[in-house]
């Protein structure tokens, strides 16, 4: 019983990492930008979702709307006003460019809001539901579920509609995206503000979870940089598997050996990926993690 | 229709190209013919807006082409299929076509378009929910010339059609061709396959290290003494 509560706890959790590592993965496959500030983009967001909680008095679940859209608009606008400009400089110059914004940004949040670690009371917050004597928090059940619904919709978005095509296009194949006629550095703005939003979401999702404070996002981000090794650079759905696995092994690595060693547990699995399998658990062969599928 | 006025091109510090002009009139079939480096890619990555010429200017249908971006070049109708094909691997048949309907102009009629171009590649669309990365390189082209064609092109430039192709495979390709033009589309076609290239063109410029050096019908190029030994190997 210990170990099936363990595994859904697990799994409630890898659904956060898994919205956090899909955006993560997205800028890296379509604009091939390695997003250092992805982490603050998250602290952006539960600010927001803390700020419309205590001036609106809005509901993290109600704001969470609003917050996508806001951290929509973040994330086009970090690629119009900052990438853009150096989107042809070598890869050290966009590295300190998403880093110098990532320090920027912290200590913005610090000056603001200083370093306390700030949250919400919700009536909901404790609440929890019991299934078959497996006791289920009610706020991760709900973050578990919507992250599942906006991967099913990131899906269909990403297979079905001429925008998501044309995303999967640029990050397969720049050169002949250019020439059908689809406009990059606009499907650029599009990945990064999608990107964006994912951590909107999980943002939203995390607030009647946990504190926000200006570092939030740097425990957060580095859990994603792993799954996004674990699951296949570029490779959207291999972050969402491996954000589930990141989180039931984390979950069962707190249980069985000690809370104090899960991020030993995963660097390893990090290490041990990067070693045998570099190109992801889920990649579709050579080559593929280069593709962004 | 198209005309390329002594234009430049610089890689950086490199320069690729040197006051090469062309013409390609409407209805036609025009070849761009020279040995490999040449300066043939260049040429039509220009036309494509994917570099910046340094001098001179890209006129189609009196516009010039030389400050726009590739995508507002394609919904003039200016559509190229690259060399070496540059499908989108993962993704299927089908979905490649469409992707090549993405400019607004074509995107309306793309049900009729894909029709059209299932009737011209019928192996297309027996293959459609097949991954484009796992086709034969024959029918990669096909797949490359369809999606070209989805993006109702009024200029349509084929890069090294014959590109690693079986002999026959490309005469097939070449008849395709033929009756592409004959349904409206005007063609360059850019080929090492000199002897090929002219048997189908109407027109044919000679481009040897970066520099425009012969051009004029392409039955009399057939003829010329200096092509038939530098290209034709008679």
């Amino acid at each position: 019983m210990l170990l099936l509560q363990t595994l859904i706890a697990g799994l409630l959790l890898g659904g956060m990492y898994a919205l956090i590592s899909m955006g993560l993965n997205m800028i890296l496959g379509v604009v091939r930008i390695i997003n250092f500030a992805h982490g603050e983009f998250l602290m952006i967001a539960m600010y927001l979702s803390y700020l419309f909680f205590i001036w609106g008095n809005l509901d993290p679940y109600v704001s969470a709307i609003l917050i996508v859209i806001i951290l929509f608009f973040i994330g086009a606008l970090t690629q119009k006003l900052l990438i853009e400009p150096i989107i042809d400089k070598p890869a050290p110059t966009k590295i300190f460019a998403t880093l110098g914004l990532s320090i920027a940004l912290q200590n913005l949040a610090l000056m603001v809001f200083d370093a306390n670690y700030l949250s919400v009371k919700t009536s909901y917050q404790t609440s929890v539901v019991t299934l078959f004597n497996l006791s289920i928090s009610v706020p991760r059940l709900l973050a578990f579920v919507v992250a599942i619904l906006v991967v099913i919709a990131l899906y269909y978005f990403l297979q079905k509609t001429m925008v998501g095509r044309a995303i999967r296009a640029v990050s397969m194949q720049r050169t002949a995206a250019h020439l059908m006629g689809i406009n990059v550095k606009r499907i650029y703005m599009v990945a990064f503000g999608i990107g964006t939003a994912l951590v909107g979401v999980a943002g939203s999702m995390l607030l009647p979870i946990y504190s926000v404070f200006p570092t939030v996002g740097a425990s957060f981000v580095l859990i994603a940089f792993v799954v996004v090794v674990l699951g296949g650079m570029g490779n959207m759905f291999g972050a969402f598997y491996g954000g589930l696995i990141i989180g039931v092994v984390e979950s069962f690595a707190g249980v069985l050996i000690s809370p104090g060693v899960k991020e030993i547990v995963y660097f390893i699995i990090f290490l041990l990926v990067l070693l045998i399998k570099p190109a992801g658990l889920f990649s579709k062969g050579k080559g593929s993690e280069e593709v962004g599928l | 229709m198209l005309k390329v006025n002594n234009i430049d091109l610089q890689y950086g510090e490199v320069q690729v190209l040197w006051d090469v002009s062309l013409a390609v009139p409407e209805g036609s079939i025009v070849a761009l013919l020279g040995a490999n480096a040449a300066g043939k890619s260049s040429v039509i990555n220009a036309l494509s807006g994917l570099y910046k010429i340094t001098k001179g200017s890209i006129m189609l249908f009196g516009k010039d082409l030389s400050k726009m971006e590739p995508n507002e070049i394609v919904d003039l109708g200016l559509v190229q299929v690259p060399e070496g094909r540059k499908l989108f691997n993962y993704m299927t048949i089908e979905e490649n076509l469409l992707l090549g309907a993405y400019a607004k102009r074509a995107r309306k009629n793309m049900k009729n378009n894909l029709e059209k171009v299932y009737t011209i590649f019928p192996m297309l669309r027996e293959f459609k929910n097949h991954l484009a990365g796992e086709m034969s390189g024959g029918q990669q082209q096909m797949c490359a010339i369809g999606r070209g064609l989805m993006a109702e092109p009024k200029l349509l430039i084929i890069d090294e059609l014959s590109l690693g192709l079986a002999p026959i495979l490309i005469r097939d390709l070449l008849q395709n061709l033929i009756s592409i033009n004959k349904s409206g589309v005007t063609l360059l076609v850019v080929e090492q396959n000199v002897k090929q290239s002219l048997a189908i063109a109407d027109y044919a410029f000679v481009l040897e290290n970066g520099k425009c050096i012969l051009h004029g019908e392409a039955a009399k190029l057939a003829e010329d003494p200096f092509l038939k030994k530098a290209y034709l190997g008679i």
